[in-house]
């Protein structure tokens, strides 16, 4: 089964470069990601009915493994080629070094064989978001790109590439999350890295260019820690698996694999190349964002979570998650261009995650995987509606989304669910916060509790406000029509109703998958959350629904007279205009706070990275010196 | 069985005792001003009258928004007295406070817009501290549930003091009071006509009042909850030393004047910093 | 209980007022006067108001704020015109831009004359439009029924 996980993504990507006709094309994609769906469910289903215990496989795989080297020696010499075409000197270097410094390990460490691959919980829970929220993400892109061509006349249409490069990435994620030996995982690993850089570039814009490489040489440094936590491993320990790293321990490789997880996950020194990443069509951010490339940092942060308990490695990482959480939030109050507030919150989530897998505790474990689910399909589906609203307005600000349920009601619900399921009670990113506080305050961590309580409060700030933006009853300037195609529908649609189903059945969620994920990772799970808080949650849920339902019907029944809004007299016919102090027509317009003063991304920027920064390599040194 | 009946109690007799408070809360704020000031049923009276009033709304949605800001306040208030989980509340209750923002901003008018800025911004600022406070009582009865609080045999005000100064000074904002009035306020003039509620008239302003209350009746709950033991005779102490801590905020607005935003969000937050912040931090090394 | 009277709230309006009344409106809330007494808010929101107290003649400019404000307050509702130019126009009854009194724009029940009018004169009218108040909710509830 698992190499068609990752073979029929990888097939499809090569038939996209062989099919020019663009209906055509929309039916592959449906097909394709249909089919990647039924593998990915068929797959799960054997393996529980194999009695969901963890599979491993292919001790013995010289031949793949002398393919993958050529194949790092191919993406080395892509990037080689790409940053001497457009004059970057940085990438090379990173990616000669790593390259030679895994090949020099491969042909000289004598390493223990063991079984590449592995199948256990966790990796099930990140091959369901990778092939449906992915799968659909897939479908979506098929209706964005046509609008967005239509927009951007400028931008030279090279959809068989963009298709190409999203299976590709799914293929990759697959055979990441199912990897047990390093270099395979770190193979899969530059993978991802080099077809994300591709895709920010898509527009090939001097801007997208110059964020590309930015992705890019920021990506190539993980990639570096990966290749030296490689290396340490195979001439220290004489080992190369995953498991074996978490069992032996040894601080500098986990600080390098942390490293490579925090650049992936786009932690404080390294998030400027995520925020770049917006240059590219938005499908693409959303897979970056949900599915793909950054939950492959956290996922091999929580693979090595356990290991990092209690030890100096571990707290690097989780201030470092924690200070990232706040900072992130508070630099997204600022932002009003919707997909740098979505890249922001983003960002900022991981770090919760980071913080939490930081602690390697089984409670904040549990609360890492709880968020990385949810934040999964919340961001997915929000990016989804502001590419969607971006084709239909013409514009990403949110200002302009000023009443949007008025002029694309069906956008703004979606819109809606996504932020309320971001950080609105009782959905489940606040549950996770509740019990990633808890955990925090457990572990005796006071700097991350402080990062929690005021990080939450700034989270609520900037999505508070967007959720009141769009809910604004107004009459608006022009008319609006919604000109989003149904596939961005089908796959919106979808992960509307997998975020409320999520939510409502979340009892279920974390006895049935989380708990088992904690147990395979810890080998014990105590009960996080008692049934009966989870069922408190579940009715409060319910509620939440039904009251403004009820409230609802019960409004519609009592008579209303409408008059005008208060503006002190002043109104001009409808509620749209006033008249100002020369007697003249002047047009209401309505602004949210964005305290660029206080919050601005020019004020917190530097000084937050320079901080992080310092802290990881005060980290370094610490580690390197033999601190423990 | 208990719990049930707290819960009653609170669902039932919540707003006449908001509503009691509030008439209290401005007989004794004329006086401090040497007037005479209204009866004490006068709150009643006003939404007995609010009521009664025609509906007019700029638009059909802020009833039922104002609706769901009631109903989920009171679902947060009766999960309080029930004795269920701390934080589950405050994150209910800024649920609720949600609802009523977009009560505000669904008119797309400047003041109420405006106010439900403000609101937005209070919010960020009271929310660190009440975290810390859950986090607080977790620490020092090792529970977030606030019916293993109740039943601590030392009441937590012991253990922290710090976060009780903290509490008072953020409480300021939910009561409304002055120097944090700044969405809306219970004084007849502001700078932004009513802020918030500019657009909330007859039902739906009585509806907002009475959730006014309830949220009042909640958060003195949560400051009883400060002084509580297993004791009979400390629940006495609670409400008394409840009622001097709403006299204070009685006071405090009347000595004091409206700031601006920053000031109430770097107040607070340094607040929250210092008092709540290293009351917690003695906590975490002492546990 | 619910009567209007018991809790009437009070919206200030200066249509064009020389600020001479306006200064006695504000008069009556000190401690003095302290119309707080019989429940009454000096509230600034139409839509929460039942007496609109208006001082100063109507001009062409002051005109359409005077009838929106009006429509934007909910029934029963009374208007007061306070002071001798919000009765008639007074002094500038005869000015290009006045129109008169109150009365020419919305209909007014209670006429509190003086120039400026006293504090006491002030509450005693709008003492009296409590009872046209009460009235007017009696006339609303017969005719829903």
């Amino acid at each position: 089964m698992i190499p068609l996980l990752i073979g029929i993504p990888a097939v499809l990507a090569v038939l996209f470069q062989v099919i020019r006709n663009e209906k055509a094309r929309g039916y592959v994609v449906y097909a394709g990601a249909g089919v990647l769906m039924l593998t990915t469910v068929i797959f799960i289903w054997r393996w529980i009915a194999d009695g969901a215990q963890t599979w491993t496989f292919y001790p013995q795989t010289e031949l793949i493994d002398h393919l993958m080297t050529v194949g790092d020696i191919v993406l080395m010499c892509l990037i080689i080629y790409l940053s001497v075409k457009y004059k970057k000197i940085l990438p090379i270097l990173l990616t000669v070094s790593q390259t030679a410094l895994l090949l020099y390990t491969e042909f000289t460490a004598e390493v223990v064989e063991g079984p590449h691959m592995m199948v256990d919980w966790l990796t099930i829970l990140m091959c369901i978001i990778i092939a449906f929220i992915g799968g659909f993400i897939c479908i979506y892109t098929v209706g964005y790109m046509k609008g967005y061509h239509a927009h951007h006349t400028d931008v030279q249409d090279r959809q068989p590439f963009f298709f190409s490069m999203l299976f590709l990435f799914l293929a990759a994620m697959f055979g990441l999350v199912l990897s047990q030996n390093l270099i395979w995982i770190y193979f899969f690993w530059e993978i991802t890295s080099v077809i994300s850089f591709l895709m920010i570039g898509y527009t090939r814009t001097p801007e997208a260019v110059g964020n590309s490489f930015c992705a890019l040489w920021m990506n190539l440094l993980g990639g570096l820690g990966f290749a030296v936590a490689i290396a340490l491993m195979a001439q220290i320990y004489g080992t190369v698996q995953l498991t074996d790293v978490v069992q032996i321990g040894a601080l500098l490789p986990l600080m390098c694999l942390a490293l490579a997880g925090m650049t992936k996950s786009a932690q404080l020194p390294f998030s400027t190349w995520l925020l770049g990443a917006m240059v590219a069509p938005t499908p693409s951010s959303a897979l970056l964002h949900s599915a793909t490339m950054v939950k492959a940092g956290v996922y091999l942060l929580i693979r090595i979570s356990p290991a990092l308990a209690g030890n100096l490695v571990g707290i690097i990482v989780s201030s470092i998650g924690g200070f990232t959480f706040i900072m992130a939030s508070m630099m997204a109050i600022a932002q009003h261009d919707a997909k740098k507030v979505l890249a922001f919150s983003t960002i900022s989530n991981l770090g919760l995650i980071v913080g939490c897998a930081g602690i390697g505790a089984e409670e904040t474990v549990w609360a890492a995987i709880f968020l990385m689910i949810f934040h999964s399909v919340s961001k997915s589906m929000l990016f989804q509606s502001v590419g969607a609203a971006e084709n239909t307005l013409g514009s990403r600000d949110i200002e302009d989304m000023h009443g949007l349920i008025i002029r694309a009601p069906k956008l703004a619900y979606i819109m809606g669910i996504g932020i309320a399921g971001m950080y609105l009670a009782p959905f489940g990113m606040l549950i996770s916060k509740w019990v990633a506080l808890k955990a925090f305050v457990d572990s005796g961590n006071f700097v991350l509790v402080l990062f929690i309580a005021y990080g939450s409060a700034t989270t609520m700030f900037y999505w508070t406000k967007w959720l009141a933006k769009l809910l604004c009853y107004h009459i608006p300037r022009q008319k609006t029509q919604d000109l989003t195609h149904r596939d961005e529908y089908v796959s919106m649609s979808f992960h509307a109703v997998s975020m409320l189903l999520l939510c409502l059945l979340l009892p279920l969620v974390a006895v049935g998958v989380v708990n088992p994920i904690v147990r395979n990772l810890f080998g014990n799970s105590t009960d996080v959350l008692s049934m009966s808080v989870l069922t408190t949650m579940a009715i409060m849920l319910v509620s939440i629904f039904i009251v403004p339902v009820v409230m609802f019907f019960i409004s519609r029944r009592s008579h209303t007279e409408l008059v005008p809004i208060y503006m002190n007299g002043i109104n001009e016919g409808d509620n749209r205009f006033f008249r100002n102090s020369y007697d003249e027509q002047e047009h209401l317009y309505l602004s949210n706070w964005y305290l660029r003063r206080e919050f601005g991304r020019g004020h917190l920027r530097v000084p937050s990275i320079i901080l992080a920064a310092a802290v990881l390599v005060l980290g370094f040194c610490l580690v390197i010196g033999g601190v423990s | 069985m208990k719990s049930i009946v707290f819960v009653a109690a609170y669902l039932v007799f919540a707003p006449f005792l908001g509503g009691l408070l509030d008439g209290v809360d401005r007989i004794i704020s004329a006086r401090m001003q040497r007037r005479k000031g209204p009866v004490l049923l006068q709150p009643f009276y006003d939404i007995g009258k609010l009521l009664s009033k025609e509906q007019i709304a700029v638009n059909k949605v802020q009833l039922l928004l104002n609706l769901s800001y009631l109903v989920i306040l009171m679902i947060a208030g009766s999960l309080l007295f029930g004795g269920a989980d701390l934080l589950m509340v405050l994150f209910i209750l800024s649920t609720a406070d949600m609802f009523l923002i977009m009560a505000a901003s669904s008119d797309s008018s400047p003041y109420a817009n405006m106010g439900a800025n403000r609101e937005m911004l209070q919010m960020m600022a009271y929310e660190p501290l009440t975290l810390l406070v859950a986090v607080g009582f977790y620490l020092t009865t090792g529970s977030f549930h606030v019916s293993d609080i109740v039943a601590a045999d030392v009441s937590a005000v012991v253990w922290m003091p710090g976060l009780l100064v903290g509490f008072m000074f953020t409480a300021a904002i939910k009561f409304r009071k002055s120097p944090f009035d700044l969405s809306t306020s219970h004084h007849a003039h502001q700078e932004m006509v009513k802020g918030l509620t500019t657009e909330m008239s007859g039902t739906t302003l009585a509806i907002m009042n009475i959730a006014e209350y309830y949220e009042m009746v909640l958060l003195l709950g949560i400051c009883c909850l400060f002084f509580v033991n297993s004791t009979w005779w400390s629940w006495i102490v609670a409400v008394v030393l409840c009622g001097v801590i709403f006299f204070l905020e009685t006071l405090w607005d009347n000595v004091s004047a409206r700031v601006k935003w920053k000031n109430v969000l770097y107040s607070c937050w340094a607040v929250t910093l210092v008092a709540g912040g290293v009351n917690i931090l003695f906590l975490m090394l002492d546990k | 209980m619910n009567k209007v009277s018991k809790s009437p709230w009070l919206l200030h309006y200066d249509a064009s007022s020389c600020n001479g009344c306006d200064i006695e409106v504000l008069d009556c809330l000190t401690p003095k006067y302290d119309i707080e007494r019989f429940g009454i808010i000096n509230t600034g929101d139409p839509f929460q108001a039942d007496i609109l107290l208006i001082t100063g003649g109507v001009n062409s400019q002051t005109a359409p704020v005077v009838k929106q404000i009006y429509s934007q307050m909910a029934e029963p509702k009374v208007v007061v015109a306070v002071g001798i130019c919000a009765c008639t126009g007074g002094v500038f009854k005869e000015c290009y831009n006045i129109k008169g009194g109150i009365d020419t724009v919305i209909p007014v029940d209670v006429y509190v004359p003086g120039c400026a009018a006293r504090p006491e004169s002030i509450i005693d009218g709008v003492v009296r439009a409590l009872q046209v108040l009460d009235d007017k909710q009696a006339a609303l509830k017969n005719k829903e029924r």
